[in-house]
């Protein structure tokens, strides 16, 4: 089952140097996302966001309360995205500082429901499961639609592992990326209610106010 | 279009010298802001309401009756009153109680607050701060206009046979403002009532606040209150000048690094970029401060940030000498000009309904239309 219409995909990447692997893994997602949508006939848009580019206007937006205009729209795009993809390295045992910045200042009801995929790398396989252990209880708490592939690529899939072999890293790509593309064209294309074009009508919000919670 | 003060009434050490107040010194200091207001020829004092350290102000009406018996003609006003986690019942009797001390001299701001433990501290749940802002005022509200109120909400205990006293001075209840930095909500129960908007803009890009402004008027109309543009807005300003705008930095930049607000942010030139601060001549504070109206439409009252960051109350009285003489007489005059004849040149306080009730038979303004029974919690 499809619904018709154009799709935006976000992604958001936390790396940090550049070239990052975290990027290299994100566009790879990135690629395969864009061709699964395009093979069910769904016109992808995507855009990239470097939370690196954005470092010192989010911890500037934890200290005023405010968001500078050009991080306003970065998280415009993500709220109103069909589809995310966040890919964070593993520092510590767990995503990035910056990440948690971006999802800290995103509305905590941003992205429920929305179509997500997560990702991370690491320098070694031993910190595979921060996916499940730190990425996924956060996008959980967002209630965001995290399909059930997560993707970590530690430094040796970039080598090991072969390209076709059951569980090498292009594989897993191929079927998370499948995944996600199939939420997505599974969901109505999204258009975000703005709160200050439509505002709760004030007596349904007194009303539901007073009905018993 | 009305001027003046707002105060949070914080205790911040001078980051120039390492000296704080003590509580005492910063209650003097809050009512020296206050007389001067007037003897410079502001129109508004409006202080702010804390329950906790570093705030002085726990208690408004308090001071805002000892401000009423020595001025003359100042409007007391809050800056916020929080809504959320006072007594509604209270409320309505504290400022009746001050609105006829003053000689109606009196408005208020609803706010929610913004510090956590106030609300458990006063037995609520911060969760439930638009819920209680809602049903808070909408009982306030009844309260000043009918003389007899039977109610029943969530938040409080049920009321049979309540009379709040004393009555509203002259049948007039307070005009009240509704104050929100980042909540829809708020701007859309200013609206259904038909009372003012104020947007605390010292904080945030100009861009929201037009957004949260536009909001409220189209709303306003929505609701039948007038035309958008006769709906009530007031703006906050945050303001530091000095004949030279370099002087002007110069000297408050210690003070914007370790203020508790923005300190070890951005730099001052980033944020007077982003916000309405404007830290300059007095000239620069006129063009900004005109500026706003291309923002917002022609608006009827404009507060500034006087005393807080620990600035020295020499300085606070020099900034607000500066703007009797050099700025506020110049917006009043530019603003008026532009003003369209149809627009309100302030909100429609005590003295002003009073004054048109001698004109006419017009017992309520168009504010007071709204249809309050629908509202009963």
């Amino acid at each position: 089952m499809s619904a018709p219409g154009p799709r935006s995909l976000v992604v958001v990447s936390a790396g940090l140097s550049q070239p990052s692997t975290t990027r290299l893994l994100a566009d790879r997602l990135s690629a395969a996302v864009d061709r699964h949508l395009r093979d069910a006939g769904v016109e992808p848009k995507v855009d990239v966001i470097e939370l690196r580019e954005h470092a010192q206007d989010l911890t500037n937006n934890l200290l005023t309360g405010f968001p500078s205009p050009r991080l306003q729209a970065t998280v415009d795009t993500v709220l109103g995205a069909d589809g995310l993809i966040a890919v964070s390295p593993i520092f510590s045992a767990s995503f990035s500082g910056l990440f948690k910045m971006f999802f800290d200042v995103v509305d905590r009801d941003g992205l429920a429901g929305k179509p997500s995929l997560i990702a991370a790398t690491g320098g070694t396989p031993r910190h595979s499961l921060a996916i499940e252990h730190a990425l996924r209880p956060l996008f959980a708490y967002l209630n965001a639609a995290v399909v059930a592939t997560g993707v970590y690529a530690a430094a040796e899939d970039w080598g090991g592992g072969g390209v076709t072999a059951d569980g090498s890293l292009v594989e897993r790509i191929d079927r998370a990326a499948g995944e996600l593309a199939a939420a997505i064209v599974a969901r109505e294309p999204q258009a975000r209610a703005d709160r200050f074009e439509t505002p709760v009508p004030f007596e349904q919000a007194l009303r539901s106010n007073s009905a018993t919670d | 279009m009305q001027f003046g003060v707002f105060t949070v009434g914080d205790v911040t050490p001078d980051p120039t010298t390492g000296r704080a107040v003590s509580e005492a010194e910063r209650i003097q200091i809050m009512v020296t802001v206050a007389l001067k207001a007037e003897e410079v020829g502001l129109d508004v004092f409006a202080t702010g309401e804390h329950h906790n350290p570093p705030f002085v102000p726990s208690s408004p009406t308090t001071m805002l009756g000892y401000i009423a018996a020595r001025t003359e003609r100042l409007m007391l006003s809050t800056a916020t009153t929080l809504i959320t986690t006072n007594d509604p019942v209270k409320i309505a009797e504290d400022y009746a109680m001050l609105q006829h001390l003053a000689g109606g001299r009196v408005d208020l701001m609803m706010g929610r607050g913004n510090m956590g433990p106030v609300y458990p501290w006063f037995g609520q749940d911060i969760r439930n701060g638009i819920a209680l802002a809602y049903e808070n005022y909408a009982l306030l509200r009844r309260l000043w206009r009918e003389d007899v109120v039977d109610w029943e909400g969530k938040f409080r205990t049920p009321l049979t046979g309540f009379t709040s006293t004393p009555r509203p001075l002259d049948g007039v209840p307070p005009f009240v403002w509704h104050g929100s930095i980042r909540s829809p909500e708020i701007a859309e129960q200013a609206a259904y009532y038909g009372d003012g908007f104020f947007h605390n803009n010292i904080f945030w890009p100009k861009e929201h606040v037009q957004r949260m402004v536009e909001l409220y008027r189209r709303r306003f109309e929505h609701y039948g209150h007038g035309p958008a543009d006769r709906a009530i807005v007031g703006l906050g300003g945050h303001v530091f000048m000095r004949q030279n705008s370099q002087d002007a930095i110069r000297e408050f930049r210690p003070y914007f690094d370790h203020a508790p607000v923005y300190g070890g942010s951005m730099s001052l030139e980033d944020y007077m970029t982003q916000t309405p601060m404007t830290i300059g001549s007095p000239q620069e504070v006129i063009d900004r401060t005109m500026s706003f109206r291309e923002i917002v439409g022609d608006y009827q009252r404009q507060l500034f940030l006087a005393d807080h960051a620990g600035l020295p109350l020499v300085t606070v009285l020099e900034q607000m000498d500066m703007l009797g003489e050099l700025v506020v007489p110049v917006l009043r005059r530019e603003f008026a000009a532009l003003r369209p004849a149809n627009v309100p040149d302030g909100p429609p306080l005590h003295p002003a309904v009073i004054a048109a009730r001698a004109v006419s038979d017009v017992n309520e303004p168009a504010a007071e239309e709204a249809p309050v029974e629908a509202v009963a919690g």
